[in-house]
């Protein structure tokens, strides 16, 4: 006696993009929030320690966040002209700024006044940061200079002026305190040496450098401008190693996450697209305006992007499942844990009786099992699709179709009628579909009037396999055109497989059925190469 | 049917063993079944076979017990004798020749000295009519005797066996026949007839079907064919007789059976559940899925034991308590193996169609399924009329470690389902669900190399792979690249590739699965079939009457020939020596061979070809013709032209399916006609499903030597005593633990002492060896895991132990000792055994047989 074996739903092929482990991680953050800046938000800078509060730079004022309210925390607005480029020392304990008017201010986080001002550029400084040290910060302006200052003695160190035109990228290296890399206008990037005060490497990216970026490595530099993201291997003296051009427009900011180092990287066209570590797109978040800032917290759990219409806004992570599972109330051990000799190792003589197993069965099986085929749809019209598509066949299978679908009320029929509504498009389900819609309109062609809510469905489901034929018939003339088109370029011969042909063909077949007065048959070809 | 001297033909085993109604012994011990020309006694605890009692020369069509003696059984066959055998020690004792081939044979207790035979009515033309006769037994010492004395009982008999009953230990007999049913009392010598009427009112069909009667009561069931269970009483008085009815079965009852008790009635249909009826009371029980339709049902003495047959050719034992204990499964035969005969590289087991949806794996020199491999995985439902999916292709790839099948649906639907599915080979997940005893015969036959117990496992399924039937299917040849290549009726012929497991992005799926690489086409043409050259260099497709030469790996045309008037039927390429013939057969009755080097037409012929085969290991190949409706074979070799071998009139009717199987070992048989047989044997299946085997002389005496073994009389007994004192006492013990000697020495095909022998042999050479280095034979052996349970229990039956012991022991006075005592004992036991047997069969004869019966 063998079991009863249990109807096989098999695995539907899923339509759309592949999921991957990336595009579910970057999937599972919550609807952004939005917070109204004055103007432009041009910097996002997280700090380094936790709490992780954030200086956002927007207008002429910078403003410190923390990650959880979204009122600021502190806001310092000094500034005569518009603030950039607000960015915490390694502590998280100073800050600096830039400014339109040519100045370079530091703060301290928790103070409200400047502690010092470093007066130097000539026009707007652009970019700002601290060098590794600590001690000292290097600033890049429109002057086509950048210059090194001392915390300090607010003195200026150095100054540097090999660019033709405005610099407005800035890293700093975390490794070496005297190294930094500015990318401008004049399309190249600089590698500076603080000690020796010159440029030490040059790369040409073709287009205005808007971001540079150095990987925790130090090996890898990335730059952004003009459409394109550039890839720079430092070791090898510079040698680009990947140019990628995934966005339509300028990309303005790029960004790594602490998740296995995934490049993100902001655009003007409102996208911001996440790489894997092969350079491919996994992800894309879209936003309302133009992406001008973009920064992930330290782990991962924001990801704030500010754009140019002055709204910053934050993305945070959902909470990740194993927390969920710590929060569900856990069952208590079953009775059978309790029953005695549940330890006991049988002995080497000793003859084990196995305890046989026991095959639950899903309820539309059960019901299957006992020939209630009627049930057995009704319950497996309330799973899913699949499964529903997996009894429909089964009951053809058995020829019980008809008895599954006949003798029914008007309320247990919809669910039914719904689901063919639903899904008879749909190219993976329409073939049996097709058949079930013929039985029943065979069941119930007599009754149909005297059901006013039957017959709406129906209707609806005519104007819906009307609605396929035309479009079906659309992308046949276009596939024709096509075929012509790759005939004419390939010499090689291919052949098309037209499976929607035959749905075509089903579908109409069904409409001519129900008599729909169809002016124009959809002629059907097989375009073959 | 033998016309050569040196090549024979036989008929190899898997003959139908549901025929007739099973016979279960008195200590249900054995269970006893026809099976073609042969009665079989199959142990019921581990259902192998331990007797075959040969004799008859047409099918066997009833057996029962001989009332006067329980050891005893009678069986009828279509030759018109009726046999008495001993089948415990299966020895024919006596032969009544009747004259009439007999349908159904029937005893009853009261009727001592009367056989009840369902024979043909001599008066009427129509051979069709039956009628029951009884024959006198006549009491003579003679061991062929004619018997002349047939009384007619009842005219006008169903030929269906299951239509007549005795009822009440033998008061009665009961008879149905269309809408008829008679109770014939042998008393009062008068017949009662009871007709129903034969109106359909709400879907009742009142045909009789079966009959079965109460042994204590005065109650026959009747089965319908709507299902409906009759249960007769009152039958003696013509005018008030009563039915009741019992409705379960949605089609016809097959057949009905009550308990020796008469307790409960069973009964069992087409829809293959056993339904055990309480008598007196309205419960039931039932058993569902048991296999294919129950088409006996038989209950031992006792009752403990019920037996089903099924239409799928299998015996199910059930316990009283509705469990089942075993299963006897033979061959299972459709109407048509859609499948062609395939043999499985790595067990060596021939593949074709078996139960609804499954793969059946058949061990040829057993003689017994080895499994069944599910390959529709869905519930099957037994109802008539239903389109249900069935296996129609199958193939393995050279290592047997891919296996690739399609199932279609819809026969008469003008939209066919199609399903292309691929399965791996899983070493892992081998069956070790088995008996001790089986696993027992495991041991000893992984030892030869014969059996493994082996499972595929699903890779990949593909939905509608093509859009029409697909007409042939076949592997890539060598393992480097694992390919398939479909043809179908869609036009299009494709090639399926195993895809690489480098693939980085994909991580998510476990292994590499199968995909689609080529799909080709030629002018429309409807491809029938493919083929790949040996060496696996081309790919040959034949497009209706155009064959077309294709290279595997560019997809590429190289050419095409077309020279034949009529479609393609059958392709192969020569092989070996003769790689360069291209060879096919064509619907106008043609046989064409081309040389692939100058692509021209060799040589062609005109004969009524209907298959052709080429052997796997040498040139040779293999046409079945089809002449005056009689099937003539030619073997020959495309290079030469005169025909290796001809057999003419092989059978009647046409030759569906053959098949190589290479040998184990290839025989050094070196007469000429015999050749081609050395390095594979030759099966086909007729028209009436009979499988044929081409044997040499040489087998034909190790198959004798073999019988030999099998039949378990003293005197092998005695040649062992002979040979090697030992190994007696390792059967002695061993036999009354568990009946295994049989099977072992059927298992064992070569040699013809038994595998104990060579074990102990074995034994023999590590002895020496130990002297020596140490050998690690022990592990190369025992190929199962040390520490599984079942195997320890079958070690510490095994008196391996004692063997060894004596063996360890060096001092060679012992030995001799030990040796002396054995012999004596053994010798003892031996004549003790001989003497008991004859004095029992003494006993139980009627007359005192001659001394030649008994030994």
């Amino acid at each position: 006696m063998t079991a009863f074996k249990p109807t096989r739903v098999p695995v539907i092929p899923q339509l759309g993009e592949k999921v991957t482990e990336d595009a579910l991680y970057w999937r599972s953050y919550k609807s952004p929030v939005q917070i109204k800046e004055f103007g432009a938000v041009t910097k996002i800078h997280f700090s380094p320690l936790s709490p992780h509060n954030y200086a956002v730079t927007a207008s002429t004022r910078v403003q410190i966040f923390g990650p959880n309210s979204h009122e600021p925390l502190r806001s310092f607005s000094r500034f005569k002209g518009s603030a950039y480029s607000g960015s915490f020392r390694a502590d998280g304990r100073l800050l600096v700024a830039g400014s339109d008017e040519g100045l370079v201010r530091l703060f301290d986080v928790g103070g409200r006044v400047a502690l010092r001002q470093f007066t130097g550029h000539s026009k707007s400084v652009r970019v700002t940061s601290f060098l590794s040290d600590g001690f000292r910060i290097v600033s890049g302006s429109d002057d086509l200079s950048s210059r090194v200052w001392d915390v300090s003695t607010a003195q200026e160190v150095a100054a540097l002026g090999e660019h033709s035109d405005y610099i407005r990228a800035l890293a700093t290296s975390s490794r070496n305190p005297d190294v930094f890399i500015t990318g401008s206008y004049d399309h190249t990037l600089r590698v500076w040496d603080a000690r020796l005060e010159r440029c030490v490497m040059k790369m040409e990216h073709g287009q205005p450098v808007e971001g540079v970026l150095l990987y925790p490595s130090e090996g890898l530099l990335v730059s952004t401008g003009g459409q394109h993201v550039k890839v720079w291997d430092l070791l090898k003296g510079g040698q680009q190693l990947v140019s990628l051009k995934n966005h339509h427009k300028t990309v303005t900011c790029v960004c790594l996450s602490t998740h296995s180092n995934r490049l993100l990287t902001g655009s003007l066209d409102r996208h911001v697209k996440v790489y894997s570590s092969s350079y491919k797109v996994v992800h894309t978040f879209d936003y309302e305006a133009s992406v001008l800032s973009l920064a992930v917290a330290p782990d991962d759990g924001i990801v704030a992007v500010g754009m140019t219409n002055g709204v910053l806004s934050l993305r945070h992570r959902k909470p990740s499942e194993e927390q969920e599972v710590d929060g569900r109330k856990r069952r208590g051990p079953s009775y059978r844990m309790f029953v005695k000799g549940r330890n006991y190792t049988p002995k080497q003589d000793d003859f084990v009786v196995r305890k046989s197993l026991k095959h639950h069965l899903k309820k539309h099986d059960r019901l299957l099992k006992s020939f209630k085929v009627s049930e057995a749809l009704d319950s497996a019209l309330e799973v899913g699709p699949a499964v529903c598509v997996a009894v429909l066949i089964e009951l053809e299978r058995r020829g019980t179709l008809r008895n599954a679908v006949a003798g029914r009320e008007e309320e247990s029929i919809t669910p039914l009628l719904n689901f063919l509504l639903r899904f008879i498009t749909d190219p993976r389900f329409s073939r049996i579909l097709l058949s079930v819609a013929h039985v029943v309109v065979d069941v119930y062609q007599q009754v149909v009037s005297q059901s006013p809510v039957m017959e709406r469905l129906l209707q609806r489901l005519l104007e819906c396999l009307g609605r396929e034929i035309d479009y079906q018939q659309e992308l046949l003339q276009v596939l024709g055109i096509l075929d012509t088109l790759f005939a004419s370029a390939t010499p090689a011969a291919g052949v098309t497989t037209l499976q929607t042909c035959e749905i075509a063909l089903n579908v109409s077949h069904f409409c001519t059925r129900i008599q729909i007065k169809s002016t124009t048959t959809p002629r059907l070809r097989t375009w073959r190469v | 049917m033998v016309e050569s001297s040196e090549v024979r033909v036989v008929r190899c085993g898997g003959s139908r063993i549901n025929v007739a109604a099973p016979v279960i012994s008195v200590d249900s011990r054995f269970l006893l079944c026809a099976s073609g020309d042969l009665v079989k006694v199959f142990s019921t605890s581990t259902e192998e076979w331990v007797h075959v009692l040969q004799g008859h020369t047409n099918v066997v069509t009833g057996i029962t017990l001989n009332p006067a003696n329980q050891l005893q059984v009678y069986s009828s066959s279509a030759d018109g004798t009726v046999r008495l055998w001993d089948f415990t020690d299966g020895i024919l004792i006596k032969t009544f020749v009747i004259g009439y081939p007999i349908a159904t044979l029937l005893v009853s207790n009261k009727h001592e000295g009367i056989l009840f035979l369902v024979v043909p009515a001599k008066d009427n033309s129509n051979s069709e009519c039956l009628q029951l006769v009884a024959a006198h037994v006549p009491k003579t010492l003679e061991q062929e005797v004619e018997v002349r004395e047939l009384s007619s009982v009842l005219p006008n008999i169903s030929p269906n066996p299951r239509a007549v009953g005795f009822g009440r230990e033998g008061e009665y007999i009961a008879s149905a026949e269309g809408l008829k049913l008679i109770v014939y009392f042998f008393r009062d010598q008068k017949p009662y007839r009871f007709n129903l009427s034969k109106s359909t009112k709400k879907g009742a069909k009142n045909t009789f079907t079966c009959v079965s009667c109460h042994p204590k009561d005065d109650c026959v069931a009747t089965g319908h064919e709507d299902g409906k269970i009759r249960l007769w009483r009152n039958f003696n008085q013509k005018k008030e007789y009563t039915y009741t009815t019992l409705h379960w079965h949605h089609s016809v009852v097959n057949t009905l059976c009550f308990t020796p008790e008469g307790t409960t009635l069973l009964s069992g249909g087409i829809e293959s559940v056993l339904v055990q009826w309480q008598y007196d009371r309205n419960s039931k029980y039932i058993l569902p899925r048991l296999g294919g339709s129950i088409t006996h049902i038989s209950v031992s003495a006792d009752g403990s034991l019920f037996t089903t047959s099924h239409s799928d050719n299998k015996i199910t034992v059930i316990q009283s308590n509705l469990k089942v204990s075993a299963v006897i499964q033979g061959l299972v035969k459709g109407e048509a193996v859609h499948t062609d005969l395939v043999i499985d590289p790595r067990s060596k087991a021939l593949v074709l169609n078996g139960k609804p949806g499954h793969l059946q794996f058949y061990s040829l020199q057993r003689d017994k399924q080895l499994y069944n491999l599910d390959i529709v995985q869905q519930e099957y439902i037994y109802q008539e009329g239903l389109d249900q999916y069935e296996v129609v292709k199958a193939a393995f790839d050279a290592h047997g470690s891919c296996l690739a099948t399609v199932e279609e649906r819809g026969k008469k639907l003008s939209d066919t389902e199609i399903t292309l599915k691929f399965w791996d080979y899983n070493e892992t997940a081998q069956r070790y669900t088995l008996t001790c005893q089986k696993v027992f015969c495991a041991v000893w036959i992984s030892t030869l190399n014969i059996l493994y117990f082996s499972s595929f496992v699903l890779n990949t399924t593909v939905m509608t792979p093509h859009d029409n039937r697909i007409t042939s299917m076949c592997f890539f040849p060598t393992a480097e690249t694992t390919m398939v290549v479909t043809t179908a009726r869609d036009g299009c012929f494709k090639a399926w590739l195993l895809g690489q497991e480098s693939d980085t992005e994909k991580q998510g799926t476990d292994g590499p699965s199968w995909s689609c690489d080529f799909v080709g086409r030629y002018h429309d043409l409807q491809p029938t079939n493919c083929c790949f050259s040996a060496d696996g260099s081309l790919l040959a497709v034949s497009f209706q009457e155009v064959i077309t030469i294709w290279n595997p790996e560019t997809w590429e045309l190289l050419t095409t020939l077309c020279q034949p008037p009529g479609n393609i039927k059958d392709l192969c390429f020569g092989r070996l020596s003769c790689s360069r013939y291209l060879l096919a057969t064509t619907t106008k009755n043609m046989l064409c061979c081309w040389n692939l080097l100058t692509c021209s037409l060799e040589w062609s012929t005109s004969i009524a070809v209907t298959l052709l085969k080429a052997d796997p290991l040498s040139e040779n190949m293999a046409v079945f013709t089809l002449q005056k409706e009689q099937t003539d074979l030619f073997v020959f070799k495309p290079c030469e032209p005169r025909p290796l071998f001809t057999q003419n009139a092989l059978c009647v009717g046409e030759v569906q399916r053959a098949i190589f199987v290479p040998r184990e070992e290839p025989l050094d048989n070196c007469d000429e006609s015999s050749l081609w047989l050395n390095r594979s044997q030759l099966y086909c299946l007729t028209e009436n499903m009979d499988l044929l085997a081409f044997t040499t002389k040489i087998e034909d005496d190790s198959l004798i030597s073999r019988k030999l073994v099998c039949n378990l009389t003293l005197i092998v007994f005695e040649k062992h005593i002979k040979r090697v004192s030992c190994s007696i006492f390792c059967l002695v013990t061993i036999n009354p633990v568990c009946h295994l000697l049989p099977t072992q020495a059927v298992i064992d095909d070569s040699v013809a002492v038994t595998p104990f022998y060579l074990l102990l042999g074995k034994h023999r050479q590590r002895e020496q060896e130990m002297c020596g280095l140490p050998v690690t034979e022990q592990q190369g052996r025992a190929q199962l895991p040390q520490g599984s349970v079942a195997v320890r229990e079958v070690r510490s039956r095994v008196p391996w132990k004692c063997l060894v012991m004596v063996y360890s022991t060096r001092s060679r006075v012992v030995l001799l000792l030990i040796f002396v005592c054995v012999c004596v004992c053994v010798c003892v036991c031996v004549l003790f055994y001989t003497f008991s047997c004859y004095t029992r069969r003494l006993m139980s004869c009627p007359q005192r047989p001659s001394y030649a019966t008994c030994l």
